[in-house]
């Protein structure tokens, strides 16, 4: 019977060390932390994203089954239309089908919005969040295009260039779908896991930035250029560490992006997801203008402490909860 | 036709890929932040014995092989055929030379063999890791060698050839293990 944690007494230390410096360090900006329900009324209505349901009983409920939450970003969006204010998060979140080496089903997410800050602003900060935390060298941003460029020598965002893309990958032999693959987001996905990501952030903390705007849902697209969207992420020794956007405030269009999901969802012959209606009366009552950016608590301290394993840094990992 | 989806894949899965039936060595999930998932899985071609690596679309189905082992005692062979017995249903199967290759140098008549079996057809033999046979010839060695430094070829009954120490010789049965084709000792007849 193995009862015992799978971290390391240090590792839980540095784990408690690493939430007080969060902490404190969004206390000394005046960022708001709070606290949002894992259990709640609706789930995502992302395809890639499956919540994990639970039954619930009593009186005055009004519905039975209930959603364990993949991220509090809703919750975090009312509480912002709310007039909360900049407000951050550390929170259990839960998604179905995400075991192996570097996943858990039940994770720590960093989430937090900044009020009046932009995608630039934003990236600013996480900046000195890293170097504070892992006490590495700043940053450097690279736009998605040029990071397909440099690696495929692709254009990611024009239709020839998806073609080149297609020829590109169908050398490296990696099933016989890629040569017949109709969507350019998962070609473009394809590369940008297998080839793209393991090369970023090797000598410094790197910022991929100005994403097509066909995957950035939440995201407001580029004034200058509509085909990408302020949306970035950033990467540390080849690991995805955060996402971000200049979030998108229109509720009409996060109404549409529900839509639009769950008729991807029903091509996929998955169930369609119940839209959260709450998130949409909000933002129709109004989203401040805001950034916004999660960051994957566990995997930051993979990185602080050298650990290979997601398990190296839970106590208890699906296989021993 | 049974199929497997992507999140049933593990390590010893048997799956078609190019017309072919195919192990799992390793399956390893790559997720972006948002957007399309992948298994990323090492495979081997149970015929050309090939390793390559593929990537599959999570949540795609893939098509499964009908792939079995199965443990038999060897016969013999009738130079085109390598015929192979269940002991304990006294039923054969034969096994073409594609089926045997290298394992042809290792067959022992009665020594149990494991058989991959496609569609119920042999494509592979795996004898077992060790087998004696007899030396059929060897250059005479030195008498009062017994370190066996650097050693000697030496044919074996089967046409096997292995380096031997130096004090082994011909008429003599050895073991040899059959994963890396060494000899390990001698047997007392």
């Amino acid at each position: 019977m193995n009862w015992q944690p799978s971290a390391s007494l240090q590792a839980l230390r540095a784990r408690a060390e690493l939430l007080a410096n969060i902490r404190s360090f969004f206390a000394e900006r005046d960022v708001l932390e709070v606290d949002t329900p894992i259990v709640a009324a609706r789930g995502v209505t992302d395809p890639h994203l499956s919540n994990v349901t639970v039954k619930l009983c009593g009186d005055g409920l009004s519905q039975s089954e209930y959603f364990l939450q993949t991220s509090p970003e809703y919750a975090m969006k009312r509480l912002l239309a709310a007039g909360s204010g900049s407000i951050y998060q550390i929170a259990k979140v839960i998604r179905n089908d995400e075991v192996g080496p570097q996943h858990n089903p039940e994770f720590t997410m960093l989430e937090w919005y900044r009020l009046g800050f932009d995608e630039y602003q934003l990236m600013d900060e996480i900046d000195q969040l890293m170097c504070s935390l892992l006490g590495c060298k700043a940053s450097k941003r690279v736009t998605y295009q040029d990071a397909f460029l440099t690696v495929t020598g692709c254009d990611p965002l024009t239709a020839q260039g998806i073609e080149s893309l297609r020829c590109w990958l169908v050398k490296r032999d990696l099933g016989d779908w890629v040569k017949d693959e109709a969507d350019p987001d998962t070609l473009l996905y394809l590369a940008m896991t297998h080839y793209i990501e393991p090369t970023l952030g090797q000598t410094e903390p790197t910022f991929i930035y100005n994403f097509p705007a066909s995957q950035s849902a939440l995201a407001r697209i580029h004034p200058d250029d509509p085909r990408v969207a302020r949306r970035f992420e950033l990467y540390i020794d080849g690991v995805e560490l955060a996402n971000g956007f200049y979030e998108l405030t229109d509720a009409m269009q996060q109404a549409q992006r529900f839509a639009a999901d769950n008729s991807i969802r029903m091509k996929q012959g998955k169930p369609r997801a119940l839209e959260d209606e709450r998130l949409v009366a909000a933002l129709q009552a109004g989203l401040p203008d805001c950034a916004g950016v999660a960051l994957g608590l566990d995997r930051l301290l993979m990185l602080k402490l050298g650990a290979s394993q997601i398990s190296d840094v839970l106590a208890f990992p699906i296989e021993r909860a | 036709m049974a199929s497997y989806s992507t999140n049933e894949f593990k390590g010893g899965l048997k799956i078609m890929q190019d017309g072919e039936p195919c192990s799992i060595l390793e399956n390893e999930m790559v997720k972006p932040g948002k957007g399309q998932a992948f298994n990323r899985v090492k495979i081997r071609k149970l015929i050309s014995g090939k390793v390559v690596e593929k990537t599959f679309k999570s949540g795609e189905s893939v098509e499964a092989a009908d792939v079995q082992e199965i443990e038999l005692a060897y016969l013999y062979s009738d130079g085109e055929f390598w015929h192979f017995m269940n002991n304990e249903t006294f039923e054969q199967i034969a096994a073409d030379e594609a089926a045997v290759s290298d394992a042809t140098k290792w067959l022992v008549e009665q020594d149990v063999c494991t058989l991959t079996l496609w569609d119920g057809k042999p494509i592979n033999v795996t004898p077992p890791n060790f087998v004696e046979l007899e030396i059929t010839e060897t250059d005479p060695g030195l008498k009062g060698d017994t370190q066996g430094t650097g050693g000697k070829p030496a044919t074996l009954v089967t046409g096997a050839v292995v380096r031997v120490p130096l004090f082994v010789q011909t008429g003599e049965v050895v073991k040899v293990d059959t994963r890396n084709g060494e000899y390990v000792s001698r047997v007392q007849k």
